[in-house]
């Protein structure tokens, strides 16, 4: 059931809320040993609270997401729920306090299911660096879901909850969606508050809805975004009537398409799919016009600068002090650093490492404050292209699901799969994943479109997803996993 | 801006020296590792170098506008026994996060 069923199921009394709940702990229960989506399921608590909105008419009634379950990925902090990042280091964290997002989809009559498994402190591309094993692709067990949210995506795709929420600082949402099929949304930054979200790239980071549709994905960010006093980088826009933006009229839509930059390496059945895609909007009334961003190809680069010398600060925090692992030492100073060494994964350190390296003396100027430039000149860019066009168009990912394995021993190998999402974290464009057909050798893998929009144009992004869907099938196709 | 060429190949040293600044204890086969590829990674990083930023402000913040400010008053925070929960070595009575010795 997608998550506008569920909601108008509960309204009409046809289904009551532990009905919905007790349903999806069963469908975990039978497949997650499958994927290892989730780092905790919180059975008890979901039952308690779908127990709480099948006692109130009000907000049963009333509630925009009454009774909906949801999985929340393990690096947003929920109050009395083991959050681990899928770290060692955080591996007995339980929040004193909810992440913002997480009191809005409670108020809204949300239910909590679990804590999906992810890359440690959300760095990776694979959901291979976390210390709790990588999440499998229910499209193909032996393939990576993406990262570093796989394993919202892999439970939302699986039917395991129908929307989960991620977090994306470099396509964290967007990359996982495409590689299992399902909508991923990351807004504009500061649509989303931060505030409980363990931070990764604080200029970079934002929570965004994962669904099987636009729809759902339009009525949860409806739910968690608008300004907060807990978050000082949140936006004080007033939040658009996302679900009715959602018309099927994409007439007039201006498209616009960098030629140039796909031509880096995409793999020609991601781009024959993202092509169709393109065409059946054409059909639907959107104009497709070639557009230039010569920065753009400078993204990969720029962002691992910029995200791990954010990394390397944000991360200093974890001393074995006031919460997290403590691995004892002599003295204070070998504390600090025993605690960090085993801690933290090899993913996790290598960023420090090079964040610290290009913040330090004498690299500074070459490194940080380059990148930062360059990152001025993909901002204007972006900013020249929506003078002409509503929205930019590329494939999410150049490649589908890759093999677990394949990738993780070359780091670099790694970085170069985020190469068309980074652009929308350092310029805080809003940018969606819209699943737009699979590949066909050497298996069915999902490919996914990305829309690229303007500042708080999020209703732009999830219209024309909406309207794609509307003379497409993709999003109704499930994974050859058991299903009920 | 840039008179030098930017060093891509990473020493075992140079590696232990950002560990040490970064707090990491590292072993011996780690700092191998990392030298390699912080080295790789610098050196793909290095085409940035090419782009002309000359007169170009950085980005640090894409935030164009920010929340309103909030009046300065009291609310209600976390108590000490939930600041403490979840240290590995509180010391509850007095309220404090212990530590090893620091003065000798």
């Amino acid at each position: 059931m997608t998550v506008g069923e569920i909601r108008d199921a509960i309204r009409s009394g046809e289904k009551s809320a532990v009905e919905i709940c007790r349903d999806a702990l069963a469908r975990i229960d039978a497949v997650n040993p499958l994927l290892n989506a989730f780092n905790t399921v919180a059975a008890d608590r979901a039952l308690a609270r779908a127990e709480a909105i099948d006692r109130s008419p009000d907000l049963r009634r009333r509630a925009p997401l009454a009774g909906v379950p949801i999985a929340i990925k393990d690096n947003i902090c929920t109050s009395g729920l083991r959050t681990t990042a899928s770290s060692r280091m955080l591996a007995e964290f339980v929040p004193p306090y909810d992440a913002t997002v997480i009191q809005r989809l409670e108020s809204a009559g949300a239910v909590v299911v679990g804590k999906t498994n992810c890359d440690e402190f959300a760095m990776g591309s694979s959901n291979e660096t976390s210390a709790f094993g990588p999440v499998r692709n229910p499209w193909a067990l032996d393939r990576s879901p993406g990262g570093t949210s796989g394993g919202s995506a892999a439970a939302v795709a699986a039917g395991l909850a129908p929307c989960a929420l991620g977090s994306d600082t470099g396509g964290s949402v967007r990359q996982p969606s495409s590689l299992c099929g399902v909508v991923g949304l990351k807004p504009t930054y500061g649509r989303v508050s931060r505030y409980g979200l363990i931070a990764h790239g604080s200029s970079l980071d934002q929570i965004g809805p994962i669904a099987r549709r636009a729809r759902d994905a339009a009525i949860a960010l409806g739910v968690i975004a608008g300004a907060d006093a807990c978050d000082s980088t949140s936006a004080p826009e007033p939040v658009a009537d996302y679900e009715a933006a959602l018309t099927g009229d994409v007439r007039g839509t201006r498209i616009g398409v960098p030629r140039a930059l796909l031509e880096q390496g995409v793999e020609p059945e991601v781009m024959r799919a993202t092509a169709a895609a393109l065409d059946v909007l054409q059909a639907r009334g959107a104009v497709i016009v070639d557009v230039d961003l010569p920065h753009a190809r400078y993204a990969t680069p720029v962002y691992y600068l910029v995200s791990t010398a954010e990394a390397s600060s944000n991360l200093a925090r974890y001393d074995g002090v006031r919460y997290g692992l403590r691995v004892d030492g002599a003295d204070l100073r070998a504390m600090y650093g025993q605690t960090r060494g085993r801690g933290f994964g090899a993913e996790v350190k290598r960023r420090i490492m090079l964040g610290t390296y290009v913040l330090s003396a004498g690299y500074y100027d070459a490194y940080y404050l380059k990148a930062q430039q360059v990152r001025t000149l993909i901002l204007r860019d972006y900013d020249r292209a929506f003078e002409r066009v509503d929205v930019v168009a590329m494939p999410t990912s150049p490649v589908p699901a890759f093999r677990l394995g394949e990738r993780i021993a070359d780091p670099l190998q790694m970085y170069l799969v985020d190469v068309f999402t980074v652009s929308a974290n350092l310029t805080g464009l809003p940018a969606i994943n819209v699943p737009c057909g699979f590949t066909r050798q050497p298996a069915a893998l999902p490919v996914g479109l990305q829309l690229t929009g303007r500042r708080f144009d999020e209703a732009a992004l999830l219209r024309l997803a909406d309207a794609y869907e509307r003379d497409t099938e993709w999003s109704t196709q499930l994974p050859p996993i058991p299903s009920r | 801006m840039l008179a030098f060429d930017m060093p891509t190949a990473l020493t075992r040293d140079d590696a232990a020296r950002i560990a040490a600044l970064a707090n990491l204890e590292l072993s011996a086969e780690e700092l191998e590792v990392f030298a390699r590829q912080l080295g790789d990674i610098l050196a793909y990083a290095d085409q940035v170098q090419q782009i002309d930023t000359t007169g170009v402000a950085p980005t640090a913040s894409v935030v164009m506008r920010h929340a309103a400010d909030r009046p300065d008053e009291l609310r209600p925070c976390l108590d000490r026994d939930a600041a403490l929960a979840n240290a590995p070595d509180p010391a509850l009575d007095a309220g404090l996060f212990k530590v090893p010795r620091v003065i000798g």
